[in-house]
């Protein structure tokens, strides 16, 4: 392994140490934490493999920088990023461009339907060199009809439309029917394949006229702040849920380490010690029964926090699917109990219809009244409420200017073991207009909570309560 | 002597040859892994071979493996060692009154009143092991400290013994189901490897190596559906395992076409919730039928 050369000097210093140093930095800059060991694996790994392949190389570095799956996808976009653009920054500085006279002529002359079936054929031969000239071509066949959008992620779109291109099943895919001009169904990969051509060579374009390299864009658009497709979001909100669960149910444990809550079964210990001649050798403990949480929880379904109800709703969803002692609410100006209905439905869509249809929330003015929320839910509890319990309560603490009622929220905090808020709005808008946040935050634990990373980080909080009850 | 492969196409035949079809990613990283000596943590859902390959690499190199399985509460007491306790009392018992304490101290605290555990035995046999840590994410984070010094240098600290260092070095893989988040220290340890589910082409060779007599057109239907359902919002969307078991009952079942009676009947083979059940037998049954609609109107027409 060569050492890393120690001076950073103005021109990049050459050679592989160097460019390796500034990948890394770039994807430090994103968010990976690359540290100084995994750089010293990434050199050895690379000693291991061959040079001239590409996806090895890829690989190599992959499996020693990157070290979860989300790092991994940041780090394949990195890496085409990086090693796309530096030889696009050399040629800058040779002046070099790369205008092939046939493939720009062709593409003014070549029609698409011609164009479609030659790509169609490339494809089925897996040939990505022709892949890229027929992206190349399509770029200034497109180009010509003058509708570029200056935005290459629309162009690319654009153009696979105007080809007429769809991804479909690879079975009812027909020679024929191209022939016939419908529309060309490809694998998904396949086509996946071509955009990624096409978006490549636009760049490329872009940058060829430009004369200069366009600012490394960071990722951070990717969608990692905001929760994505409520589907995907289902399973992630579960996963989490799942953890939820083993933290209550262990809360305590570990902090004050399992042994010394067990107590010695005499009696299985005195058996057992029979085979050592009456020596007690091996201690009987009486098994540990963890304690079986009760949760209540209030869930907000007013429109004020229509963007994160659905969120919320999955989270409850997930919580009913976890614990068998739970009882769940939701209210707006009244509170309503919906465990049966979550008894009774498995399926997340149709549990958030039916509390849509006939959860009965009195829905008289449409806002919420957290002052009579709790009247009523203190009303309907008051008995099963005990230190064990914990309530949790989803909400933005908006009362619309009515009384926030603080008092007997903290007769529900005080009877029942733990209180915690989840407040969908981001920390900023706390008690800012009419969210009275503060006023509960006195009696329970306020959480930020509205994508299932800041769920996670609840549930994190969560052991490092203090065993308190 | 175990095989040591030279080339990552060497690896990648080896794996081929005892029934495991590697991605280019899963070679790569089991080369490194044998060259550089570093354990592996094999990240992905469940069912995607992360134990298999584990397995497979014993095959193939040719070591014995020795398998670590996690749970919750597991202490090192079943992972790394524990004194013989019993013998240790009947060697106390046995002693006559003239020796000395400190000679019975130092006699009981040795190797021969010790049980090693997976780790220790892995670590400490003749012959390079391969050893499996699975599904690491069960445990506490403790238990993660606890592996930081086997999984770096080799060596287990005993307080009565001293230092146990590893006479040959083992092939460590690591499983994760993802279900939470692993410790930095323990992932800086590692080579990482994200194992997903296979392209389709991918899980059609694999199906195919494990029921080469099952016909190529039911075998390419087979894995058609499986990736259709896997693309659907599923508790447990099905596994590798689950689509070689289903290609298996085909087999058996003598099937030469998947219709939708046929998928309804053994679609259970695949889908493992209720709820599944019926958003799988909604959405692709309906397709099936439809295809096989069109198909015999086709082949009459």
């Amino acid at each position: 392994m060569p050492p890393a050369p120690q001076a950073r000097a103005e021109p990049a210093p050459p050679g592989l140490p160097a460019r390796l140093l500034e990948l890394a930095e770039e994807l430090r800059a994103e968010g990976v934490a690359v540290g100084t060991s995994e750089l010293l694996d990434a050199f050895s790994a690379l000693g291991e493999v061959s040079w001239a392949q590409r996806p090895e190389v890829k690989e190599a570095l992959a499996a020693t920088l990157a070290k979860s799956s989300e790092d991994r996808r940041i780090f394949d976009l990195v890496f085409e990023r990086f090693f796309f653009r530096a030889p696009e920054a050399e040629a800058l500085e040779h002046d070099i461009s790369e205008q092939d006279a046939e493939l720009d002529a062709g593409g003014a002359q070549i029609d698409l339907a011609q164009l479609r079936e030659r790509i169609a054929q490339a494809i089925r031969e897996g040939d990505d060199a022709a892949l890229r000239d027929l992206a190349r071509l399509a770029i200034a066949a497109f180009g010509r009809q003058g509708e570029g959008s200056g935005v290459i992620g629309v162009d690319v779109q654009r153009i696979r439309r105007a080809l007429e291109l769809r991804s479909g099943d690879a079975r009812t895919r027909e020679p024929q029917a191209v022939a016939r001009g419908e529309a060309l169904e490809l694998p998904r990969e396949a086509l996946r394949r071509f955009e990624a051509h096409l978006r490549r060579e636009l760049e490329r374009d872009a940058i060829e006229r430009a004369k200069r390299l366009p600012p490394s864009r960071p990722l951070n658009e990717l969608d990692r702040a905001l929760p994505s497709g409520p589907l995907q979001d289902l399973a992630a909100v579960h996963r989490v849920v799942a953890q939820l669960k083993r933290r209550l149910a262990t809360q305590g444990h570990s902090a004050r380490g399992r042994r010394k809550h067990q107590t010695v079964d005499v009696r299985r210990t005195m058996r057992a010690s029979l085979q050592t001649g009456g020596v007690p050798v091996v201690l009987k403990w009486r098994p540990r029964r963890p304690r079986r949480p009760e949760i209540y929880v209030l869930c907000d379904v007013s429109t004020s926090v229509t963007s994160a109800s659905v969120f919320f709703l999955s989270v409850l969803h997930a919580l009913h699917d976890n614990f068998r002692k739970m009882r769940s609410f939701v209210f707006i100006e009244r509170i309503s109990e919906v465990t049966e209905i979550f008894e009774r439905e498995r399926s997340f869509k149709a549990v958030s219809e039916a509390i849509g249809r006939d959860a009965g929330v009195a829905d008289v003015s449409g806002y919420t009244d957290y002052g009579r929320v709790w009247t009523e839910f203190i009303a309907s509890v008051e008995d099963d409420l005990h230190p064990r319990a914990t309530v949790i309560v989803l909400g933005d603490a908006r009362t619309n200017g009515r009384d926030p009622r603080a008092d007997v929220f903290a007769q529900v905090a005080e009877k029942a073991g733990r209180t915690f808020w989840l407040n969908p709005e981001p920390r900023l808008y706390w008690n800012y207009g009419d969210s009275v946040i503060a006023a509960y935050e006195r009696h329970c634990r306020a959480f930020e909570c509205w994508t299932t990373g800041q769920l996670e980080e609840f549930v994190k909080a969560l052991t490092r309560t203090s065993p308190g009850d | 002597m175990s095989a040591q492969p030279e080339s990552v196409a060497e690896i990648s035949e080896g794996l081929r040859a005892v029934g495991y079809l590697p991605g280019q990613s899963t070679a790569l990283v089991s080369y490194l892994a044998t060259r550089l000596g570093k354990p592996v943590l094999v990240e992905g859902p469940a069912g995607v071979g992360k134990t298999e390959l584990a397995k497979s690499l014993s095959r193939y190199l040719d070591r014995r493996l020795v398998r670590l399985q996690c749970y919750e509460g597991l202490d090192e007491a079943k992972a790394l060692y524990e004194w013989n306790y019993r013998k240790q009392l009947l060697r106390i018992q046995s002693e006559t009154e003239e020796a000395g304490w400190s000679e019975v101290q130092d006699d009981i605290f040795s190797d021969e009143f010790l049980l090693p555990r997976p780790l220790m035995t892995a670590i400490a046999t003749e012959d390079p092991v391969v050893l499996l840590i699975d599904e690491i994410d069960k445990t506490d984070q403790e238990f993660e400290a606890m592996l930081l010094e086997l999984l770096s240098d080799f060596q287990i600290s005993i307080p009565e013994l001293g230092v146990i260092e590893a006479r040959t070095q083992p092939v460590v893989l690591l499983t994760s189901n993802n279900t939470r988040e692993l410790t930095e220290a323990l992932k800086r340890r590692c080579l990482y490897l994200w194992l997903d589910y296979p392209s389709l082409e991918h899980e059609l060779q694999i199906v195919k190596l494990h029921t080469p007599e099952l016909s190529d057109t039911v075998a390419r239907k087979l894995v058609e559906i499986v990736q259709m359902v896997r693309d659907l919002d599923l508790k447990k969307p099905p596994s590798i395992a689950e689509s070689i078991d289903w290609a298996r009952a085909l087999l058996l079942l003598g099937a030469d076409d998947i219709d939708s009676d046929l998928f309804l009947e053994t679609m259970s083979i695949i889908v493992k919730h209720r709820t599944d059940l019926d958003t799988v037998a909604e959405r692709v049954g309906v397709q099936l039928g439809g295809l096989a609609g069109a198909t015999r109107s086709a082949s009459t027409g």
